[in-house]
Parts: C-alpha cells; sequence; structure tokens
C-alpha cells in the first residue's frame, strides 16, 4: 500500500513537471510570441486581445497554473489563424489521436506477431545459419531508421508495384478494406525497427530458459517440442517482452510522428507538423502535453502489468 | 547480444584479463573471438573514415559543383564526372552527399559530446556521491526521460529556432547556422539523461572496489579519485553507448528534417537531402536512396562498433 502511495505521488509529480515543461515552451520562443501568432496585418487592439487570451499580461506562474487548470477541463487552447481566426486545439486532438493510438496498435500488434516467433525459432535453432540469419537481419534493420524503411517501402510496394496507396487516411467506418490497405505500410514501417529490440531479448532470454531443468523434465516426458517451446519456455519470458514494451513505447511514439508526416494521415504527428509549420505555439504546447501525460500513464501501466504478472514486485520497492 | 561464457551477475564489471604472471610460460595473448574486431568491425572503421574524409575535404576541393545546362536533375550516371547524379538544382550529388555529412556527423557529434560532457559528469556525480545527491540528480534524468526523446527534441527545436514576426511586422527567420546550433543543443539535452544514467550506473558499481577505498586511504581528494581513478574504468560503458548515440542523434536529426525543423538551407544533411528528394520519389528515386544508404551504412557501422567496445570491455547489458 505505501509503495502504491509512494508510486502516486511520484506520478503526480513527474506529470506537474511534464505539464510545466509543455508550458514553458512559450517561454523559450525567441521574440513575442503573439505576433508569431497573429501573423501580418494584426491592428494593436488585436494583438493585446490575442496577449490577453493567452493571458501573457500576467505572471508566468500565474499563466501556467491558469492553462494548467484549463488544460484539465479540455480547454486544450485556440488555434490562430491570422488575427481573427480562432478554433479550438481539443477537437482536433480528439480527432486525430485515435487515429494515431490505431497506428501504434497495429504497428505493435505486427511487432508481436513477428517477433515472438523469430525470437523462438532463433533460440531454439540457436547457433545454426537460420539463427544467425535471423540475428544479423535484425541487426540490419535496427541500423534502418523508420522514414527510411518507409520511403523504400513507398517506392518498391506503392509506387513500383501500386499494390497499396502511399498516402492518406481512411476512416474503418468508411471502408475496413480502404482502412487496413491504408495502415499497411505506414504500421509495417513502425513495426520492423521494433521487432529487432523484442527478437533479440526474446531471444537472449529463451536460450537462457532453455536450458533450465524444468525443460528438460518435459522433453523427458515426451511433451511435444511445439508444446514445450510456446507453453513452457515462452511464459517465463513475459517479462522481459512487457519490460522491451516500455522501453520501446517511446521510440514508437517518435516514429509515429515522422511516419504519420510522411505518410499524410491525420494523426497526432501531422498535427504536430501543421502547428510547427504554423507557429501555433498554444497548440503545440496542448500536442506535447498530451503525448508526454500519454507516454507517463502508459509506463505506469506497465508496471501495473508487472505486479500482475510477477507477485512478488507488488511487494518491493516502486520500479525505476 | 553475444554469447559469452556465464560469469556470475553479481559481481562487478571486471577490468579486462590481466596479462599473464610474469613467470608463466609465456604464451601469446589470443583475444576470445567475440572480443576480436573483426571484419566486420574493420569494415565498419573504413566506412566511417571515408565518410569522415569525404566530410572534411570534399566540399573544400570542390567548390561549384554545378552540373552544365542542368534544369532538371540528372540521373545516376547519365552525366559523366556526376556518377551519383545531381539534383533538380543542378547541383552534383557527391558533393550534396558530403557536405550532408558535414552536418549530420556535427549534430551526430555534438550533441553526443553535450551529453557526454554533462550528462557523464551529473551520472559520476550522483554515482559517486549516492543519498540525496543521488536521489535529486536521478529524478531529474526521470523527468526529462518521462517525456519520448524525439517528442522533446521537437518541442525544443521548434520554439528555439521558431521563425518568428518581430515587433515592427517584419518575419525574423532564424539563420542557417543558428538552427544547426540549436539543433545540437536540442539534441545533446536529450542525450543528457541517458549517458548520465549509465555513467551513474557504472560508477555505482566502480565506486566500491577496494582500489578505490586505497586511494581515500592515501588521502585522495573525491575529485581525484572520481576522475583518476572511477572515470577511466566507467568510459568504456560510456563510449560505447556514446557511439550509439551518434547513430540516434543522427537518425533523429532526419526525423526532424521530414518534419521541417531539421537542417535548413544552405545547409543541407543526409535527413534534409532525404527530406527534400521525397517529393520526387516516383521519378527521381536516387535523391533519395543515395542518402538513405549514406545514412544506414553510417548507423550501422556506429551500432556495430559501439557492440565490439562493448564486448571488449565486457560492459553489463543489465547495467543499461
Amino acid at each position: 500500500m505505501r509503495a502504491v502511495l509512494r508510486r502516486l505521488i511520484q506520478l503526480v509529480v513527474v506529470l506537474l513537471c511534464v505539464s510545466f515543461f509543455s508550458y514553458a515552451l512559450m517561454a523559450l520562443v525567441p521574440g513575442d510570441p503573439v505576433f508569431a501568432i497573429a501573423g501580418f496585418g494584426g491592428t494593436p487592439k488585436q494583438m493585446a486581445g490575442i496577449r490577453h487570451e493567452l493571458h501573457l499580461d500576467q505572471p508566468f506562474l500565474s499563466q501556467y497554473w491558469t492553462w494548467l487548470s484549463n488544460f484539465f477541463h479540455g480547454n486544450l487552447g485556440t488555434i490562430y489563424s491570422g488575427p481573427t481566426g480562432r478554433s479550438a486545439v481539443s477537437s482536433q486532438i480528439r480527432e486525430a489521436l485515435p487515429v494515431s493510438l490505431q497506428l501504434m496498435t497495429y504497428a505493435m500488434i505486427l511487432t508481436i506477431l513477428i517477433a515472438i516467433p523469430l525470437g523462438v525459432l532463433a533460440a531454439y535453432r540457436s547457433g545454426t545459419w537460420l539463427d544467425k540469419t535471423i540475428t544479423a537481419g535484425a541487426f540490419g534493420s535496427i541500423a534502418l531508421p523508420d522514414f527510411a524503411l518507409a520511403i523504400i517501402l513507398t517506392y518498391w510496394v506503392g509506387v513500383k508495384l501500386g499494390w497499396l496507396p502511399t498516402s492518406g487516411y481512411v476512416h474503418p467506418t468508411a471502408s475496413l478494406s480502404g482502412h487496413i490497405k491504408s495502415m499497411i505500410l505506414p504500421s509495417l514501417s513502425l513495426a520492423v525497427g521494433q521487432i529487432a529490440g523484442y527478437m533479440r531479448l526474446l531471444r537472449s532470454d529463451m536460450i537462457a530458459t532453455l536450458q533450465e531443468d524444468y525443460i528438460l523434465m518435459a522433453k523427458s516426458k515426451g511433451i511435444p517440442t511445439r508444446r514445450i517451446l510456446w507453453r513452457h519456455a515462452l511464459r517465463p519470458s513475459s517479462l522481459t517482452l512487457l519490460t522491451v514494451a516500455g522501453l520501446n513505447i517511446g521510440a514508437l511514439i517518435g516514429g509515429t510522428i515522422v511516419i504519420e508526416t510522411l505518410f499524410r494521415i491525420p494523426g497526432m504527428g501531422k498535427l504536430l507538423y501543421t502547428a510547427i509549420l504554423g507557429r501555433q505555439i498554444p497548440e503545440l504546447q496542448s500536442i506535447i502535453a498530451v503525448i508526454a501525460i500519454g507516454y507517463v500513464l502508459v509506463n505506469v501501466l506497465v508496471d501495473v502489468f508487472y505486479s500482475i504478472l510477477d507477485p512478488r514486485i507488488r511487494d518491493a520497492r516502486a520500479i525505476a | 547480444m553475444l554469447e559469452q561464457s556465464p560469469s556470475p551477475a553479481v559481481a562487478p564489471a571486471g577490468p579486462p584479463p590481466a596479462t599473464p604472471v610474469a613467470d608463466a610460460p609465456k604464451e601469446k595473448f589470443v583475444r576470445p573471438r567475440s572480443q576480436r574486431i573483426g571484419i566486420g568491425g574493420w569494415l565498419a572503421v573504413v566506412w566511417l573514415a571515408i565518410v569522415l574524409v569525404s566530410a572534411v575535404v570534399i566540399p573544400m576541393v570542390i567548390k561549384d559543383a554545378a552540373i552544365p545546362g542542368a534544369v532538371s536533375g540528372q540521373g545516376i550516371l547519365k552525366v559523366s564526372g556526376h556518377p551519383l547524379g545531381g539534383d533538380n538544382a543542378g547541383n552534383d550529388m557527391i558533393l550534396q552527399l558530403a557536405k550532408g555529412a558535414r552536418s549530420s556527423l556535427l549534430v551526430g557529434l555534438g550533441a553526443v559530446l553535450i551529453g557526454l560532457f554533462i550528462g557523464g559528469s551529473l551520472g559520476l556525480i550522483a554515482g559517486y556521491f549516492r543519498g540525496r545527491i543521488d536521489t535529486a540528480l536521478s529524478s531529474f534524468f526521470n523527468i526529462l526521460l518521462a517525456i519520448p526523446q524525439f517528442v522533446l527534441a521537437v518541442a525544443l527545436v521548434s520554439a528555439l529556432a521558431n521563425d518568428s514576426i518581430g515587433n515592427n511586422g517584419i518575419p525574423v527567420v532564424v539563420s542557417a547556422h543558428r538552427r544547426l546550433f540549436v539543433l545540437i543543443f536540442a539534441l545533446g539535452i536529450v542525450a543528457i539523461p541517458i549517458l548520465a544514467r549509465i555513467t551513474r550506473a557504472n560508477t555505482l558499481q566502480w565506486a566500491q572496489r577496494e582500489f578505490v577505498l586505497a586511494a581515500r586511504a592515501q588521502g585522495a581528494k573525491n575529485r581525484r579519485i572520481m576522475v583518476r581513478e572511477v572515470l577511466p574504468n566507467v568510459m568504456p560503458a560510456m563510449f560505447s553507448i556514446a557511439l550509439l548515440g551518434i547513430a540516434v542523434a543522427m537518425v533523429a536529426e532526419g526525423g526532424l528534417s521530414i518534419l521541417g525543423v531539421g537542417v535548413h538551407l544552405p545547409n543541407v544533411s543526409w535527413g534534409s537531402l532525404i527530406s527534400a528528394g521525397y517529393p520526387f520519389l516516383s521519378t527521381q528515386p536516387y535523391l533519395v536512396f543515395e542518402p538513405i544508404v549514406c545514412l544506414f551504412l553510417t548507423v550501422l557501422s556506429l551500432n556495430y562498433l559501439g557492440d565490439v567496445v562493448r564486448a571488449r570491455f565486457d560492459v553489463r547489458e543489465s547495467a543499461l
């Protein structure tokens, strides 16, 4: 119970720091942010209006506090188009976030579907040419940036062969097959770099597990190899896989941002891109805060899963 | 993960194998297979040397490599004297790639040096003094790590290198060199907690050893022990992570270029070449594929050498 409480306090502190960082970005912008936001042609009165709306005429900490309370009430700021145009950031994020989450989920599923069998196979056949090929392939795929893979796939599968669309997004309710087609290349680009990370750790983990006595016991009982591998040997590696998942989420988020921009998928990455292009600093703050908070919460979730999978951790000191 | 003879996991990372005792029969010391640099390692060194030399020399020797009469891009092996073709502005691609190597290497090395210097010092202090200093510094690292690294970089770069509009309504464009500096700085900040954590973990182990105690007994000051006794032993771990870090920073710069916040003209990087060539993927794929190959081979080489260093100095994976 004390560990949980400690973890909660830690969580609140981290969330406050992360949100403060997101807000403080405004202060890092050189020059007057109001001019950057309003662009050309704003009258002094309009400028003063924007300044007041953004609470920039108040002391910094009170600005932050107002922003934070607005943020948690779901008011994520305003997008300014010229001196007069206004639209809400929250509605944009509400549309973009599910798209990004879909893409990340697909990438994750692909990763697990490919990495686990490969890792098990490489461990079972460790030392053979098959293992060496898989390991070398993994090493190479780590060195290939996701955006480079995305471009290669776009060229060969999209342009040369013309099998799949190279950009755009189809909502699943509009056309399920179109949705799947539009997501294959982006999620594959994201998955390949991740697969290597999962596979390499799973492989070394499994090699150790396969030396265990209980595996020998299972073998001597005549349990088929397939069953030993999948039921007996894989289970203890679930913690390792969870650890890798936790470590890789950050890279996955970063990758998603770039991949969405390349494939013109209207997710958080695309939103971030347009916010940067349009110098929409309030929008930028909210997007970064949402991503960072989401990331922190996912990490907490990973910790919770840990303690479900391994009861010993529940009583130990909080992880990390 | 390289297979090594299983050694007790509790023992701290030991120094490289000691030289044989004097009266033992003279045997030529042969490094275990896993610790040799090997042909792959030498290939990696050669490639990195080529990149480094051409990054320095080619832009100095060839000042202006405009392809005569070129309006649109000329393909590979189409124009004599320009084997890699030219871009749409009629620039020779070899020169562009060499200039790209310059910026990419500058970003990678600069960011890692910042990370090594600041992160390394903080990690050394945290791991050496432990207690409250460690708690404070470690929570600082954890907060920096609570934001996905790429997102942190995007946030910093887009805030610090924001083309703004001055108070007189005239656009203030961030100069290309300032942008390059901001990129290095931002990626350096991202690298700080990563290098700090690895340095801290290794310092924790080494600072417990007898020779540190011996130095202290001889009256050595903390600073001297840290720099002269602990640091040299922690270096291999820092160095192997730094090699990977250079690669990661170069790739991150590529991602930032795709988002439009990477290196800007007149500077070019491999990332900005990829991003600039992407719209012409279907007609002039070589514009994109040439920098991708350069980036891939460089990242591959750095990763490989990082692994060689790790295997040779027996850096514990668990300490990562």
